[in-house]
Formats: structure tokens, sequence, C-alpha cells
């Protein structure tokens, strides 16, 4: 694989406008005393308790995730051009579900083929022809976003569901600038603490009609067992709003309401971090006990506003992905800033047949997966995982896309050996309310701390850094 | 505020409180069985340890016979005992954690430090009698930071009234359990010989509730089983009396009912045994029976228990 492309260094040893202050301040400051934050870095996180869970690692029923000390900075042109495309992409996300869920224009022009909506699991029968407020599908999402060059964005993935990452987005940067006032002092760093604010504004914008003109907004999480419960806390937390589980709601004449120690209390809109399958069991799936018996009604009501909408799953699934270029184009009518990682859909036989010759270069994923589970990276992969992963592709192309393994950029991070380049992802997070759409400058970096490799899931080994946007 | 959260905080208070409670009883039998039994007697005062924690039954599923080493792995770390101090550290995290947003930053780091500390430090339980007496301390230590950042920290409004409503009936119940156990003790003195033997239970009994210097400023005379009954359970200036804890428990109770516009069952059934309490004088409980005083009092503490979880907390 070539060098990849660095934030820091570019593709030689040309330091990038945006890094050289730090880079001065890297040579002034000794190896280490960046140990020594980075050891007073993980005590503190640890003693806030921003911990995650590893589902079925009982070793490890709370982790940190690591924290890279060294931040990742963009400029602020960079900013703007990715602030746009993100823009574009989650106002195409909101036009498709629409559509989706009521015309189908997009179906009849033939742009996306009917079976692979109809036939996903993902797709919400139960949303067809209901209105959601504002038209509103996906108030918060979390794109991912990798470069290869310093020229173009690429979108990963886009995540509509439930996205999460944003506490560490706001974690990350208090930890920072406790334990580098003075690298702040040399930059001009756009704040990221507005985030609840924004997201709290969003969120009452989108109340249903039938609330009081102070609405209600909770937050819901399936509990303290869920691997991002520290998020959900936090939020609630930031955002001054209850936190309530399934079991502190009740469905009264389609009206949900909340159990407070003075009776019942009406919830207008409900930022869910539950996945779709799990809210009403009388709706999805039966044998949950994280839900709400009657909520779906309450929802096909208009009493509730659910963040995000059910059945946005649809927008972000892998095998839409590929046709998301086309979505923009349909929609907008504009070309997409952001572009997409080149996708070979294994349910298409010339593709299939193309994956299968190349399977040691390539990526193939699970189109229903996350998390970075049940996916083979060709160039890492044995022989013999090879030839498994042959046989569960032949078996069932349909479940699996393939793209081309990405030099994803690398950033300056700590390693045993000092600072080292490793590689990094993103995920900024885009608010949608009534009135406009609001991105706070920065994100989720994800960095991969082992040495070349390009899982930066927090469940495979991934690490987080604090993401820079310098001002003009 | 959700009922669950109020349920959160009163049991998250109840666990500190009796993890404390705990490692205070271990402390005073500890003291009691190390002085020769010519001061002591014969009785199996691991026994009552654990009558006095009120695990007295389970304990037997698991173990063949109280002594030292059994009832101290019991009551400190066993997985089997529910409210062993391990298990009530461990529940008190897990409900911190289910209202950290109702929580004080300082609150949640005292808790959750101390539960670190346990995994930690704590993960194999003490390796001798030194360490053990560290664990006790480190014990007491987190139930006081608890309770002092609670109440340096909190805002004064009904997540800090649950919580000590917690606080305040787990103590009820801990002195009444105490005196149940110890009750034969405490008759007056003519049904019963004092002596040196009943002099170190005695001292053993105040110091499980961390009142030895207070008797003698209160009472200024040397240990009378009479005044020592009079300061647990009537004595309105002794934090671990019944008394006390009572006129906490109605005060708390009726914050709540201004703040909420509206009494109720538990405020009635309070001020109802905090009334019994101030109208009591030690001689009309000797005369009824201290032992169907206190059982009758466990009743009405724990009935109170369910009045308020039917109240606000379910």
């Amino acid at each position: 694989m070539a060098v990849a492309f660095d934030e820091m260094n570019g593709l030689g040893e040309d330091l990038r406008p945006a890094y050289q202050e730090l880079s001065r301040w890297l040579k002034e400051t000794p190896p280490d005393a960046l140990e020594y934050r980075r050891q007073e870095a993980e005590l503190l996180f640890r003693r806030i308790g921003i911990t995650f869970a590893v589902y079925g690692d009982a070793e490890a029923q709370e982790r940190l995730i690591p924290f890279d000390v060294i931040p990742r900075i963009m400029s602020a042109t960079e900013w703007t051009l990715l602030e746009k495309g993100l823009k574009q992409r989650v106002l195409a996300l909101n036009m498709f579900l629409k559509d989706i869920y009521h015309g189908r224009d997009i179906l009849r022009a033939n742009v996306i083929p009917e079976d692979l909506i109809f036939q996903n699991p993902v797709f919400r029968p139960e949303m067809n022809g209901q209105d959601v407020p504002h038209d509103i599908y996906v108030h918060i999402a979390g794109i991912d976003i990798i470069r290869t060059d310093p020229d173009n964005f690429i979108v990963l993935e886009d995540n509509a569901r439930t996205p999460s990452g944003v506490s560490y987005m706001l974690e990350n940067r208090e930890i920072m600038m406790r334990l580098f006032p003075d690298l702040f002092a040399r930059h001009r760093v756009a704040p990221v603490e507005r985030y609840p604010d924004e997201l709290l504004s969003a969120l009452r914008s989108v109340a249903p009609h039938s609330a009081s003109a102070e609405p209600t907004v909770a937050l819901m999480t399936p509990g303290v067992y869920n691997s991002a419960y520290y998020e959900h806390s936090f939020l609630a937390d930031k955002l001054g709003i209850e936190l309530v589980e399934g079991r502190d709601l009740i469905v009264k004449n389609d009206e949900v309401f909340m159990r407070t120690t003075e009776g019942l209390k009406r919830v207008d809109v409900i930022y869910r971090r539950v996945d779709d399958d799990f809210l009403d069991p009388l709706t999805f799936r039966p044998d949950s006990a994280l839900g709400v018996p009657g909520l779906m009604s309450a929802y096909a009501a208009g009493n509730i506003t659910l963040a995000n909408a059910v059945g946005t799953g649809i927008a972000d699934d892998k095998a839409i992905y590929s046709y998301m270029p086309d979505i923009v184009k349909f929609y907008l009518s504009e070309e997409p800033i952001l572009k997409n990682v080149q996708t070979w859909r294994c349910r298409e036989a010339q593709d299939l047949s193309y994956v299968l010759d190349n399977l040691a270069d390539l990526v193939v994923k699970e189109v229903h997966g996350s998390g970075g589970y049940g996916m083979l990276i060709g160039p890492a992969a044995t022989k013999a995982t090879i030839e498994a992963f042959r046989d569960k592709l032949k078996r069932e192309p349909e479940g699996f896309i393939a793209q081309p393994t990405l030099a994803l950029s690398t950033c300056p991070t700590c390693t045993d050996k000092g600072l080292a380049p490793r590689h990094v992802d993103l995920r900024p997070f885009v608010l949608t309310g009534s009135s406009h759409t609001t991105i706070v400058p920065g994100g989720l970096t994800r960095v991969a701390l082992k040495e070349g490799s390009l899982v930066v899931n927090s469940s495979q080994g991934g690490g987080t850094k604090d993401t820079w946007i310098l001002s003009e | 505020m959700l009922s669950r959260t109020a349920e959160n905080l009163f049991w998250l208070a109840r666990y500190v409180e009796r993890a404390e409670y705990l490692a205070r009883t271990i402390d005073a039998t500890l003291r009691v069985t190390a002085l020769p039994a010519a001061y002591v007697g014969k009785t199996n005062e691991w026994d009552s340890a654990l009558l006095t924690a009120g695990v007295g039954a389970s304990f037997y599923d698991h173990y063949e016979e109280a002594n030292e080493r059994n009832v101290i792995e019991y009551l400190s770390f066993s997985s089997e005992n529910p409210s062993s101090i391990k298990n009530c550290i461990e529940a008190a995290r897990l409900n911190s954690r289910s209202v950290r947003t109702a929580l004080t930053s300082e609150m949640w780091d005292t808790i959750n430090s101390a539960w670190i500390e346990l995994q930690a430090v704590w993960n194999k339980g003490p390796a001798n009698r030194e360490e053990l007496a560290k664990f006790l301390r480190f014990v007491q230590e987190t139930s006081l930071r608890f309770d002092g950042s609670a109440y340096r920290t909190m805002l004064r409004n009904d997540a800090y009234w649950f919580s000590r409503l917690g606080v305040h009936l787990e103590r009820a119940d801990n002195t009444a359990r105490i005196l149940d156990v110890k009750y034969h003790m405490l008759l007056p003195e003519e049904e019963h010989v004092g002596g040196p033997l009943d002099y170190y239970q005695w001292t053993s009994i105040l110091r499980s509730v961390s009142a030895t210097t207070a008797y003698h400023w209160v009472y200024r005379e040397t240990l009378k089983p009479w005044l020592i009954a009079d300061l647990l359970i009537l004595n309105d200036t002794l934090p671990r009396s019944l008394a006390s804890c009572y006129s906490n428990l109605v005060r708390n109770l009726d914050q709540i009912g201004v703040a909420y516009g509206r009494q109720g069952a538990s405020q009635r059934h309070a001020r109802g045994i905090r009334n019994r309490l101030e109208h009591s004088n030690m001689d009309d409980i000797f005369q009824h029976g201290v032992h169907e005083f206190i059982q009758e009092f466990i009743a009405d503490n724990s009935r109170l228990g369910e009045i308020i979880t039917k109240q606000y907390l379910i």
C-alpha cells in the first residue's frame, strides 16, 4: 500500500499550515511530558467514569476508550468545504426518507431497485404515509468521513439511526483544555461547547402540534448496561432533561407520560437512543422489555416526536450507501460535494465476480453489520479467512458490499516508540431542526492505535483524539 | 423528578449507610472478641453480629460455623450475601450510574472512587487484621465522604430529600437491630447482674453506633444500661438514635410535601412514629417490654419504607 496522506505532513515532509504551531510546540515539549499528560488524561477519564462496555467481554465490562493527546487539526477552509458537503448530504437523507415513506418518486424513477427497500429489514412499513414534524427524520446524524488526499472528503458511512460518540467530542475538548492550556493559547480553536444547546433547540423545534409552548424533551436510554450509557447520562445532564428508560414511560390515550414523584407528566419529544426494534413491544419485538407499549400508536397519533424518526435505518443501510451520490443528485439536482467510497454491490453479478477475483485486495462488509464486526480486510487476512469468506459471499451475495482498501489519512499519535502516524477518520455531528441545520465545528476523530491498522472502531482497539477546527 | 430517579437516590443512600453500619459492627465485634473470655462471657459474638446485620439465617446456607473468618467474609466480601459491604458498594455504584444526572460530581466521585478501590485494592479481601482495619476504615470514610458531599453540594430539593430519607430510614433500622439483638443487655439493673462482662458489651453497642463519647457527654455517668437504651432510643440529640432519625424523616417528608403541595400517607405514618417516640419514656418502654417495643418499631419503620415507595417511588 502506498504511503498514506498525513494530516500533519502531507505526502512527504511538507508541514501543512494548520499544524505549524503544533509542530513547534512538539519540538519544545519533552517526550516524557507528553507521556505524563497522557497518564493524567487517563486518570481523569477513569474518575469521570467515561467508559464504554464491550458486549460479551466479561473481563472488561467497563473500558476506557484510549485517548490520544495529539489533536487532529483542520483549517477553516477545509472545514467550510466539509460543512457544506455534510449539510447537502443530510438534506438529501431527509428528503429520501420522506419520499420512501410517502410518494416514492425515487423508486418510480428507477434510481434504486425496489427490493432493496421493501425486502430490507430496516424498512419500516409502519411509517408508510406517516407525517413527521417539519418532514425531518434524521435530527442527529453522524457522518463518518475519511480522507486519502488533501482535496477530497469521502463518506465512509452515514449514521442516521442513533449515532454515538458526541460525548467524546465534548469531553476530549474539556480534558485537552485542562491539560494543555498553553497549547490552546497558541491556537484559535473553534469551541464545541454549544453542542448541547444546539441539540436541545433542534429537539424542541420539532415538538408535535399538540405540545405546549414549552415542550418537554426526554432522552431515552436502554439502561445502564448499554455500551453508550455514559453518553446518554452525560447528554441528559448537559441538556438538562430527564434520562428515561422504557419503564419510566407510559402511554395513555395516545399521549406519552413519564412517571414522576409528582405523578404523570407529559413528554413531547423523545431523543431516543434505543433502536427501532426495541421501542414498542406491541409493534416491534414483543420480547423487548426496554420499550414502551403503545409508543408507536402515540407516534402515529402525532402526539410525540421521536428523534431520530422510526425507520431511518433505510437511509444509512450499507446497501443503500452506494446509491447516495444518485440520491443527492435526484433530490437536489446538485453534484455531491462529498465523495463516496467506490463500492461493489455483491448482489449484482458483475460486481460479485470482480469481488471474488480480488478478495485479497478488498474490504468486504456485511450490509447490515456495524462496529467493525463481520468484515473482511483482504490485505490483512490469512488465506484461510479469505476462503471462508468466499464461501459466505457465494452463499449470500446480497448480504455484502465490497470496497477498495483505502489508505486512510494518518495523524501523528503517541505510541510506545514516540510519535508515529496512525490512521484516522472523523465523525462530525449534524443537527437538523425546524429552521436550520447546524454542525458544531469539530467531531469525533477516531484513531487506529495499532501500527498499520485501518479499524478505528472503539470495540476493536481504536482510540480517540480531540478535533480542532482553526478559526480564520 | 422521575420516580425511578427518586428510588435510586433513596436506595443509593441506604446502601452506603448499610455498608458503614456493617463496617462498624465488624469493628465493634472484633474489639469485644479480642478481650479475654472473663470479660465478655461465652456468648458467640460473631453470631450476634450476624443477627444485627439481619443475615442470621442466610449465613448458614453457606457456612457451618459462625467464627471470625467466616462472618467477616460473609459480611464484607461475600458475593452470596446480597447485603455484604462489597455488594452494597457495588449496588451503590450501579444506582449512582443510573442517576448520574441527579448526583453532584463530588458524590459521584466518592462512590466511583470507592468502587474502583474496591476492585483494585480489595479484590481479594484483606490479608490480615491490619489490612482488615484499613478496609473497615475505608468503608467508613467512604460513607462520611458521601454524606459530606451530599450535605455540602446538593441542591436542597426533592433529590436531596429522597436521599436523606434513605439515610435515616436505614439508620433507624440499623440502630433498632442492634437494640433488638442486645436488648437483654439493656434491661434495668435489678433484672441483671452488672460486671466487667456487661461493661464491655455495652461499650460495644455504643461503638457500633459511634456513640461512646456522646454517652459521656450526655449523661456524665458511668455506663448504665437503661441510659444507653435512653440514648439510642429517645435522645433526639444523638444522630443515630431512633428519635433523631424520625425527626429527620418527618422533616424531609414535610419538605417534600410542601414542595409538591400535597401531604400523604407517608407523612402521616412518619409523624405517628415520631409522636410515639416523643411521648415515651424509658419506664414505659421497660413496662411494655423493650423487646416488643423494638420489634414494633422495626415493623413500623419498614412499613414506612413501603409507604414511601408506593407514594413516590413507583
